[in-house]
């Protein structure tokens, strides 16, 4: 199970919320230790796209298989208990797994002061964390068990730049290091050239594929530089100039670093 | 358990903060002297009268033996509508169908004057524990009921989802995701049903027994002894502000520091 051939394979979905028609006919699949992104506006069906793949939604119509055995998540809206502290939170993945305390406690610190946390904040609760904090607890309690395949939605998006470079290259370091599958939602399409091997453009209304493509450079060699000139290009196509126009006119407010910033 | 320590830690740090407390009570009881000074001893007894009245009432009465009955009746009262009200609440919480049919009965179960539910449990159970036990329980069970019902209805399934993710298992489910939410609304509930059981027990005694702080509160009204009153006025509420800034606020503290 665990062997070379993990993958996530999605066939032909679709997924309507009452008479609203979100995803039409979506197929792609994810290898071990490779990274997709899917990017599109707001209110795309990216988040309900990722929740079919992980079993939240019930798949109405098409295929998700995921053979990956051990996954983890780091939610869009963070989902942190607010009744547990910074380190509670953190340790909370490895105490399901039935890890005694001071381990999970142990591990729990090192990955908190690793990802620009400091120790004064592991006794805070939520409620005294700024955004940008709680979304590093929520991408440290995901990536602390270890998992084989990561799903990410939009986790950096409350991040100042800095920060989000650090967690970036963190996320970098373990691709390269080839202990990590990630799935990978975002709106910034740089962001998504920076880190992915193949980047799934979605349409809106209702969301479907408008194009694909697949990324040879290796994360680690992508500099600055690089990541521009792959971005300026892929503006200039004409499917990603339509689907992100679109996104301009329904999701200026919304969006506060995506492409079009 | 470590909320336990955390709790018995902060204990006296708390209890230097109460010098506020004390002296909104000073404060109180030199008002109290100015009332008396202008309508005489019959109408409002002084403090001094009061708290002398109070002292030979704990020394050469029974007091204690009333005080402890009321004590008892408040607790049992308490304790059965707070475990029935708490379960039945989360139970009616987790089915839409219970939650909507149980609005009307709460409506009438709180509308409903105590002192109606005294005169019926006179007729049902005669004069004695049952009676006041029952009246407590009638007034107090709706608050937590409602609390415990709101909990249990307002668990979100995006925490769900997360626990889930991380395939933790029911237990923990249970006491890292559940608990702690459906609590945060009992909690409160449970305190406005100790201030609710404490009331009610004085006056379902006053009407309904021959023992008890309400019965003994009682007599002196028969004889006309405003001091013996107040007296005992001023045992049941140092009763209520020994409970409610001892036990309750300190608790109160250590579980709900996570809120906002
Ligand atoms: N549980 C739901 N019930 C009904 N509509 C939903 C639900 N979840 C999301 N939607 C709708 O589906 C659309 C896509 O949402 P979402 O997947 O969150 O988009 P994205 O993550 O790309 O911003 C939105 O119009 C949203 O209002
Ligand atoms: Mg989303």
């Amino acid at each position: 199970m665990a062997g070379l051939d993990a993958e996530l394979h999605v066939q032909h979905l679709s997924h309507s919320f009452g008479p609203h028609e979100i995803l039409r006919d979506i197929s792609f699949s994810l290898k071990e230790g490779r990274v997709i992104s899917v990017v599109g506006p707001s209110g795309g069906g990216k988040t309900t796209l990722l929740h079919l793949c992980a079993g939240f939604l019930d798949v109405e119509e098409g295929k998700v298989t995921n053979t990956f055995n051990k996954h983890a998540f780091a939610f869009q809206e963070t989902r942190l208990l607010p009744w547990q502290t910074t380190l509670d939170n953190i340790a909370f993945g490895l105490k399901a797994q039935g890890m005694k305390k001071q381990q999970r406690y142990q591990l729990a610190t090192e990955i908190a002061l690793r990802f620009g946390l400091e120790k004064k904040d592991l006794s805070k609760f939520p409620k005294d964390l700024s955004g940008g904090m709680r979304q590093r607890v929520s991408f440290a309690r995901a990536l602390v068990i270890e998992p084989q395949l990561l799903f990410l939605d939009e986790p950096f998006s409350a991040l100042d730049i800095g920060l989000k470079q650090e967690l970036q290259q963190i996320l970098i370091q373990l691709i390269s290091a080839g202990r990590l599958t990630v799935f990978f939602i975002t709106h910034d399409l740089m962001e998504a050239i920076k880190l992915s091997d193949q980047i799934i453009v979605l349409d809106v209304d209702p969301g479907r594929v408008a194009h694909t493509f697949t990324i040879e450079k290796p994360q680690q060699e992508r500099d600055d530089a690089y990541v521009y000139a792959e971005t300026a290009k892929l503006l200039a196509n004409p499917v990603i100039i339509k689907t992100f126009e679109l996104s301009i006119a329904s999701s200026r407010n919304k969006s506060d670093n995506g492409v079009t910033a | 358990m470590n909320a336990l320590l955390n709790i018995i830690k902060n204990f006296p740090r708390y209890l230097w903060s109460g010098w506020g407390a004390v002296s909104s009570i000073f404060l109180f009881i030199t008002l109290w002297e100015f009332g008396f000074q202008q309508y005489g001893e019959l109408v409002l007894p002084s403090p001094k009268n009061t708290f002398h009245t109070l002292w030979t009432m704990l020394h050469t009465d029974n007091i204690m033996q009333d005080v402890l009955i009321t004590v008892k009746r408040a607790i049992w009262g308490f304790v059965i509508s707070a475990g029935l009200g708490s379960f039945l609440g989360m139970l009616a919480g987790l089915f839409v169908t219970a939650s909507i049919m149980s609005r009307p009965i709460i409506t009438i179960l709180m509308g409903m004057p105590p002192i109606a539910w005294i005169v019926l449990a006179m007729i049902w159970f005669g004069t004695g524990d049952n009676t006041v036990i029952f009246t407590v329980v009638v007034a107090s069970f709706p608050i937590v009921f409602v609390g415990a019902l709101q909990g249990s209805r307002t668990l979100e399934g995006d925490l769900k989802d997360m626990s889930d993710s991380f395939k933790a298992p029911l237990l923990m489910k249970f006491t890292d995701v559940y608990f702690p939410h459906i609590f945060s609304y009992i909690f409160p509930a449970w305190i406005a049903a100790l201030g609710m059981s404490w009331k009610i027990v004085v006056m379902a005694e006053l009407l309904s027994t021959p023992d008890g702080i309400g019965a003994a509160l009682a007599v002196t009204r028969s004889h006309l002894d405003t001091a013996g009153a107040l007296a005992l006025v001023t045992i049941m509420i140092g009763f209520l502000l020994f409970i409610e800034y001892v036990f309750m606020e300190p608790i109160k503290r250590e579980v709900e520091q996570w809120r906002d």
